[in-house]
């Protein structure tokens, strides 16, 4: 049954490589896609993603609350079915604010990895194709970058920028660079020297095309992987940034913010604390099971 | 013995400290407009920019500018603190031995727990200790350090009263009140390091498990504990010392945020407190320690790697 799975990929590998755009012919990606349902913490972890993602789109216009209008008659409440989760020193709902938050994680999620992705992956893919030189210049800037605790780069990048929302996408999205091009560049020297790539130089196209219709696709599935699984990381680290006070700045509700602001009156109330944290490790997870089914899924060779 | 690949490594660690200085010098040239007026703030005279910008030789050409910084770092001088103007090499030693300290007991901690856990998984695939030790590592990953160290704090230190919440002894002066103090923030790191190492160690181990050496030694009829001591995890620890090579760098990102959440007087906290002080030869130089630190525990995993196992060649 395995040899059977992988075989019919393997052949569909070359069929999708074959300059033939990704339709219902490509079994590939509908196997792989059927798997990913079938994938019980995967789809877990995609149902999570669903109701953060709708509160991001959504955000302001569904808080039951202003997310920054103060009531001082009512800080520190605890959770009741007026406050879900209670609200804060200044008296605003912490749901609402929660709300609002997911806008910011997902935002600097996605556009920090879609920096790493596509600086990292373009990296990665000119290493492993182009001459010894040119590979050994970009790994060792990768190395180099690499031996930086990610957490400490993004400080010093920060430090550097200034603070700030903006300012913490490009900080993230630095860090991750290396990650992407090490996984391009390690898919790309696997089938540098299949016969398709030859076929198409020996039709006379040119690197870039054959990089980008050729090698891409063949390299996308670890690629789509890593993505999901920095979105993960990428939100830890915003949310770290936030708690040292160097992401978002106040009044704007960030999940991390939230969780400095509640470090500072946990003796008051312990609410403030503990939503934002739930928050941040709901959807980290989320994105860790998603990314772990998609792995499964799209390589079957791995699956135990 | 293939030495050639030694001599590699260490001209790999030569390059990689080299680039790390040029990455550390480039923190201040990013800095928007003139660092010089964005340390002293928009309030300063311009004489006192002008002096500052001499003092941190911000007014001569890049490469100059860079050389005689790097000339300077490699005697050990890493110039001043702009805030209380005292050499910063010292600072910076005072802060590698509680920083080093942490990071061990961490990966310490970080092993104990997930060599048995990924061991049991990897022998019984499927079971409930399998699809429990998967979901406890799950969570380990998703759980923001910093948040898993203030439910620490808000937990053992506040409501039981049985460690303190932050700070730290020289271990020389009290080892009783060093280890009290450490506990803390290097359970709350090394919990998540713990909780990646586990399913590094699962597969490692399931790898070999379904080596052919392995089944023939269990075809020699020798007792499953033999098969799985000498046999199986043998080989298995040569995968496991690469990963926690590779783990290495993340452990340390982990120590910085444990290292302001507890108040530990680390190179992390350092360099946070630089930021918040516009200190930039500060965070430099605290910065640059960690990254080198980081670089050295890595070549000596490699090293190590390459004493278990001689057939590993330079790829």
């Amino acid at each position: 049954m395995l040899a059977a799975v992988s075989l019919s990929d393997s052949l569909s590998k070359r069929v999708a490589s074959a300059d033939q755009p990704l339709g219902p012919a490509n079994t590939l990606w509908r196997d792989a896609f059927r798997r990913l349902l079938r994938h019980r913490l995967a789809m877990f972890g995609a149902l999570v993603l669903l109701v953060v993602v709708a509160m991001g789109v959504f955000g302001p216009a569904i808080t039951p609350y202003d997310p920054n209008g103060m009531d001082f008659s009512d800080r520190f409440a605890n959770p009741s079915l007026e406050h879900w989760m209670g609200t804060d020193d200044f008296g605003r709902d912490i749901f609402s604010r929660i709300i609002v938050g997911a806008r910011v994680s997902l935002q600097v999620g996605f556009i920090a990895v879609s920096v790493a992705t596509v600086v990292g992956t373009g990296l990665g893919l000119m290493a492993g194709y182009s001459t010894r030189i040119t590979d050994e210049v970009i790994m060792r800037a990768m190395d180099v970058l690499y031996a930086f605790p990610a957490i400490l780069l993004a400080i010093a990048i920060m430090a550097a920028l200034g603070k700030g929302i903006g300012n913490a996408m490009i900080a993230i999205g630095i860090v991750y660079i290396p990650i992407f091009a090490r996984i391009a560049r390690g898919a790309v020297l696997g089938i540098r020297n299949e016969e398709f790539i030859i076929a198409a130089k020996a039709m006379g196209a040119g690197d870039i095309r054959i990089l980008l219709t050729h090698v891409l696709p063949n390299v996308l599935s670890p690629i789509i992987v890593e993505i999901t699984l920095s979105l993960a990381f990428a939100i830890l680290a915003e949310a770290a940034l936030s708690f040292f006070g160097l992401g978002t700045q106040p009044p704007d509700p960030s999940w991390g913010r939230m969780l400095s602001e509640g470090r500072a009156f946990f003796r008051q109330s312990g609410w403030m604390g503990v939503f934002p944290g739930l928050a941040i490790f709901f959807t980290v997870m989320g994105f860790n099971f998603l990314g772990d089914g998609l792995r499964d899924a799209l390589d079957p060779k791995l699956r135990r | 013995m293939n030495y050639q690949y030694v001599i590699q490594r260490l001209l790999l660690a030569l390059v990689v400290v080299l680039g790390i200085t040029f990455v550390v010098f480039m923190i201040m040239q990013i800095v928007p407009g003139d660092p010089a007026r964005v340390i002293l703030g928009p309030y300063a005279s311009d004489e006192a920019v002008a002096g500052l910008r001499g003092r941190l030789g911000l007014d001569r050409p890049f490469f100059e500018q860079y050389f005689t910084w790097l000339s300077k770092a490699v005697r050990g001088d890493f110039g001043q603190s702009l805030l209380n103007s005292q050499d910063i090499a010292p600072q910076l030693q005072g802060r590698i031995g509680p920083s080093f300290e942490l990071a061990m007991v961490s990966l310490v901690i970080g092993l104990v727990i997930a060599f048995p856990i990924g061991i049991i998984s990897a022998l019984k695939p499927g079971s409930a200790i399998d699809i429990i030790a998967t979901i406890f590592s799950q969570i380990g990953v998703s759980v923001p350090t910093f948040w898993m160290g203030i439910v620490l704090v808000i937990v053992f230190s506040l409501n039981l009263n049985l460690l303190p919440p932050s700070g730290y002894t020289p271990i020389g002066e009290d080892a009783g009140d060093w280890l009290a103090h450490i506990i803390l923030p290097a359970f709350t790191a090394g919990f998540v390091s713990a909780s990646i190492q586990t399913r590094f160690i699962r597969s490692a181990m399931l790898d070999v498990l379904n080596a052919n050496y392995v089944q023939t030694a269990r075809a020699k009829g020798l007792p499953e504990r033999t098969v799985i001591t000498r046999h199986a995890l043998r080989n298995a620890l040569i995968n496991i010392v690469t990963i926690i090579g590779l783990q290495i760098t993340a452990l340390f990102s982990g120590i910085v945020i444990v290292e302001v959440v507890f108040s530990w007087p680390g190179l992390g906290r350092l360099a946070f407190n630089a930021v918040e002080e516009r200190d930039y030869p500060l965070l430099q130089g605290a910065v640059m320690v960690v990254a080198i630190m980081v670089t050295l525990v890595n070549l000596f995993v490699d090293l190590l790697y390459f004493l278990l196992d001689p057939r590993i060649e330079y790829a």
